[in-house]
């Protein structure tokens, strides 16, 4: 009977290898799976229990904390945003049933203290609850309060950036109208039915046509290729024929044969039309990609709520929009605007580093949130360490660059407006949305001081009738730049 | 060294697992657990060295891994209840006195064991009147439909567990002696090697009792267990596939039917092949299960750190978040907390034990002690499988206990007379043969 024996145990051993199979299956193969059903409350729960990391600004005050509530064992913890709304863009929010959104969504990981099983298994040896870490941000408070006051002074939605051009970091992203996330528990559905909504954070998801502002880029391209120098003289009479469409400079104004530097400074949109000719769409939209056109801005916010620049066609019945990379009118283009065939949008993040590239002697650092990660234990476990996102143009390139913005906040269309104690650079923008109606989009993108840029900012509101970049825009960029200066 | 020897050093392992889980669970709950608490796994190990002394008086020559394996189990068993709640721990250490108790008494007095094919009728008789008390008004009472538990004043008790044992006695003794027809007197139909007409009856009998059991237990997986047990002795006597064959057909068949016509099997079956059909209502405890494996991952959360309850919730035992938890579901708990790892060092532990049963029943020296120790080793060893099984979604859910982990005292108590026998078949298979001595 002892053939039949071993065969049992043969039996029995294949039915317990049945087993490890399976539990194999849903404790590791299939566990994300089951993780992610809606039928498993226990992620959860789970998550009720870490405590997540605070979220501070570069000066320490706290913009998202988190409270424990409940008895010992059935505590959860619920986040709160002590500065209400004037981090709701783009710090997000984070609750257990509204899920969440912005910074708080991005760093997740790191908020929550989320290890590898490795780690996790060290944690547990030595005793140690699932906690995470705290960010220092690269948030500046009160300019970002400033900056959020002054473009709610304006009455229209808009949008400030602020970076430091040597290190990327985000001094200020304020996106107005916003919402107080503390509000979000209770008022979810109706703060996503606000019109004009407030969960969008304008600075990086929205695209608007940067006008003139784009003039940077198109100068820029033309420098560095060597299409162009400083020099290059060109006709700024107005009216000109491009693509067969007549184009005229802001007011029908008369120039002469005049160089780039004459033309940046008045923004002369027949000069940038010739130039951006010159360098054609293929170079153009080669700088553009070194400037970070085409892709979502690097900085730690969701794929989902951010929005890459470029060149689009916009089909406005549909609301379709969609990236092209040639047919488009270069010469519309190069001041900013388009056509049919395509037309610019820029985010404001994107045109803040464009002027960030332009201080920062040609050289985009990566936009970063984050200043510092600091753990449970309380040591610094992350620091900002300045990352080149590209090499945008040459030293050479890029001190004409700056020498010619002077002169437009100098003599130009920003004549009148100042930074206190330091010198600065810009370019004003005036997107036309719609020519009968003098109806434009506002922009101003600058930096200060020229000899050692300390901030780059870029600033845009919803379009108004009879505005003007330097007279709109300008103001709050100044604002927010010696604020920041001053800090 | 000596095969006592041997087996006390064998007991290590299991010290050391009571104090790390012990101390971890402490660790942990400080908060929640009584500092006097902690010796409840010195007594449990304070049992397991009294049985190994008496083992070393009486059963000198017995197998000398059994009985640690077993005491690693019951230790896993205790620490994960000492995790659950303190007191499970203590009710359960004292079940393993009064299990002990029937341990050393079946030792004692079932010293020749061969006088139970004396009394095979009546074992059987008690046998299947046990397996159907849970029937009987009154005194049983359905558990997720299925009757399973006796309830007499504040005693309840699981009447199957001491069934298995009086089922697989009898089937050894009954194959033991009919063995050598079953055989001899098959006759080949189509390729097919059905047994003699005249012994079938016995078989159709053991087939009709399971089936009886899936219709009046309602539960596909006791039945399975006991049938399972059922074909391994008979293929163990008659050394005949073509019998298994036909038995677990005639099984298949029998279990399709009363599916689709019993409600509860049926529902059972339904809720295995898609549990989020119904998932808050009969799918919810299984996926519980699931959800809790994969929270456990590759090494689990950790011994007392896993969410037994969710926050909010009281913390009775009725309100775990992994249902009956102490019981049918302490593997899921246990991959939770130990993960992968956890789970499958478990299954390796009940594969070592099936391997030395069978081990035992390969050494016995005559047919009733290998039919024994094949049939009580399989009926153990599927009795995991079933409950860990139906755990894990590899068949539908059922409601047996797991071996000496999940809490209970029928569970224990007949468990520990089931390592009992199998040590008493092994001292007497491994003593040396006096003939040859002298």
């Amino acid at each position: 009977m002892n053939v039949p024996i071993r065969r049992l145990l043969a039996v029995v051993l294949v039915l317990f290898a049945l087993l490890v199979g399976f539990t194999s299956n849903w404790s590791v193969f299939d566990a994300a799976e089951l993780e992610a059903k809606v039928e498993n409350k226990r992620p959860l729960f789970e998550a009720q229990q870490i405590k997540r990391g605070r979220i501070l600004t570069r000066d320490g005050e706290v913009i998202a904390n988190s409270k424990r509530t409940g008895d010992d064992e059935n505590f959860q913890y619920v986040r709160s945003y002590p500065l209400g709304s004037l981090f709701g863009n783009p710090i997000g929010y984070s609750f257990i049933t509204q899920g969440t959104s912005g910074f708080e969504r991005a760093e997740n990981a790191t908020l929550t203290g989320e290890e590898n099983e490795f780690v996790s298994i060290l944690d547990q040896i030595r005793g140690r609850r699932r906690q995470g870490s705290d960010i220092v941000t690269t948030l500046d408070a009160s300019a970002q309060q400033l900056a959020t006051d002054q473009l709610e002074a304006t009455g229209r939605p808009g949008a400030v950036v602020a970076l430091e051009p040597d290190t990327g970091a985000v001094r200020v992203m304020a996106s107005t109208p916003g919402f107080d996330p503390n509000r979000v528990p209770e008022d979810l559905d109706q703060l996503n039915r606000a019109d004009p909504s407030v969960l969008t954070n304008r600075a990086i998801q929205s695209l608007y046509p940067p006008g003139s502002t784009f003039k940077v880029v198109t100068a820029a391209a033309a420098l560095d290729s060597g299409a162009a120098t400083p020099d290059t003289v060109l006709s700024g009479a107005s009216p000109q024929t491009f693509s067969g469409v007549e184009l005229a400079n802001a007011g029908g104004e008369q120039f002469g044969d005049i160089d780039m530097r004459m033309a940046l400074t008045n923004s002369v949109n027949t000069y940038f039309a010739q130039l951006g000719e010159m360098v054609g769409p293929e170079t153009l939209l080669d700088y553009m990609g070194r400037f970070g056109f085409g892709k979502d801005p690097e900085v730690q916010l969701p794929d989902e709520q951010k929005a890459a620049s470029g060149i689009f066609v916009v089909d406005d019945k549909r609301g379709g929009f969609k990236q092209v990379d040639e047919g488009f009118d270069i010469a519309r283009v190069a001041i900013g605007q388009g056509g049919e065939e395509g037309e610019v949008r820029a985010s404001v993040t994107q045109m803040a580093e464009v002027a960030a590239a332009v201080a920062n002697g040609g050289e985009l650092m990566k936009p970063t949130l984050v200043e510092k990660v600091i753990d449970p234990d309380g040591r610094v476990s992350d620091e900002l360490d300045p990352e080149v996102q590209s090499e945008v143009m040459s030293e050479e390139t890029a001190a004409a660059l700056a020498d010619m913005m002077t002169s437009v906040v100098a003599e130009g269309t920003a004549a009148g407006l100042s930074v206190p104690g330091a010198t600065f650079a810009g370019k004003t923008g005036t997107a036309e949305i719609d020519i009968e109606q003098d109806i434009a989009q506002p922009w101003f993108i600058a930096f200060a001081p020229v000899e050692d840029p300390e901030v780059a900012i870029a600033v845009t509101t919803d379009p108004c009738a009879g505005c003007f970049g330097g007279e709109v825009a300008g103001p709050i960029a100044t604002a927010v730049m010696s604020e920041i200066l001053s800090g | 060294m000596s095969a006592r020897n041997r087996e006390l050093l064998g007991l290590i392992p299991v010290a050391g697992l009571l104090i790390a889980g012990f101390a971890a669970v402490f660790v942990v709950r400080r908060d929640e657990v009584a500092d006097a608490s902690l010796v409840f796994g010195a007594y449990f190990f304070a049992i397991c060295l009294a049985a190994h002394v008496f083992l070393r008086i009486r059963l000198p020559n017995a197998d000398p891994y059994l009985f640690p394996l077993v005491a690693l189990l019951a230790a896993i068993g205790l620490v994960m209840l000492y995790r659950i709640d303190e007191s499970l721990a203590r009710d359960q250490a004292n079940w393993f006195v009064v299990g002990l108790g029937l341990f050393v008494l079946t030792i004692v007095f079932l010293r020749d064991y061969h006088v139970l094919e004396r009394y095979r009728y009546l074992i059987v008789v008690a046998g299947l009147f046990l397996l159907l008390l849970p029937r009987v008004p009154g005194i049983g009472a359905p558990v997720n439909g299925a009757y399973l538990g006796v309830e007499i004043g504040p005693l309840a008790f699981q009447p199957a567990e001491l069934g298995k044992l009086a089922i697989v006695i009898f089937l050894a003794s009954y194959l033991r002696e009919h063995r050598e027809v079953l055989v001899v007197g098959a006759r080949r139909v189509a390729g097919i090697t059905f047994p003699p007409i005249k012994h079938l009856g016995p078989m159709l009998v053991v087939w009709g009792a399971a089936m009886l059991m899936l219709v009046f237990i309602s539960d596909l997986g006791s039945s399975l267990m006991f049938f399972g047990a059922f074909l391994a002795l008979i293929y163990t006597a008659t050394n005949r596939i073509s019998f298994v064959i036909i038995g677990l057909a005639m099984f298949l068949v029998g279990a399709w039917f009363f599916a689709s016509t019993v409600d509860h099997v049926g529902d059972r079956i339904d809720i295995w092949l898609d549990p989020y059909q119904d998932a808050s209502g009969t799918g919810y405890q299984v996926l519980q299960s699931m959800f809790a494996q994969a929270d456990g991952g590759l090494f689990g959360t950790g011994i007392g750190e896993s969410l037994l309850y969710a926050p909010g919730a009281r913390e009775t035992l009725g309100n775990t978040l992994i249902p009956e938890v102490q019981t049918d579901f302490i593997y899921a708990l246990i991959v939770n907390e130990l993960g992968l790892f956890g789970g499958c060092g478990v299954i390796t532990i009940y594969a070592l034990i099936a391997a030395r049963g069978f081990k035992i029943a390969s050494l016995a020296r005559d047919g009733f002690s290998k039919l024994l120790a094949a049939g009580l080793t399989a009926v153990f060893a599927l009795q995991a499988f079933v409950i860990i099984g139906g755990v894990i979604r590899v068949i539908p859910l059922t409601g047996v206990t797991l071996p000496l982990i999940s809490y209970g005292g029928s569970s224990v108590i007949a468990n520990m007379v089931l390592v009992a026998l199998l040590l008493l078949i092994s001292d007497r298979a491994r003593r040396p043969d006096p003939e040859a001595a002298s």
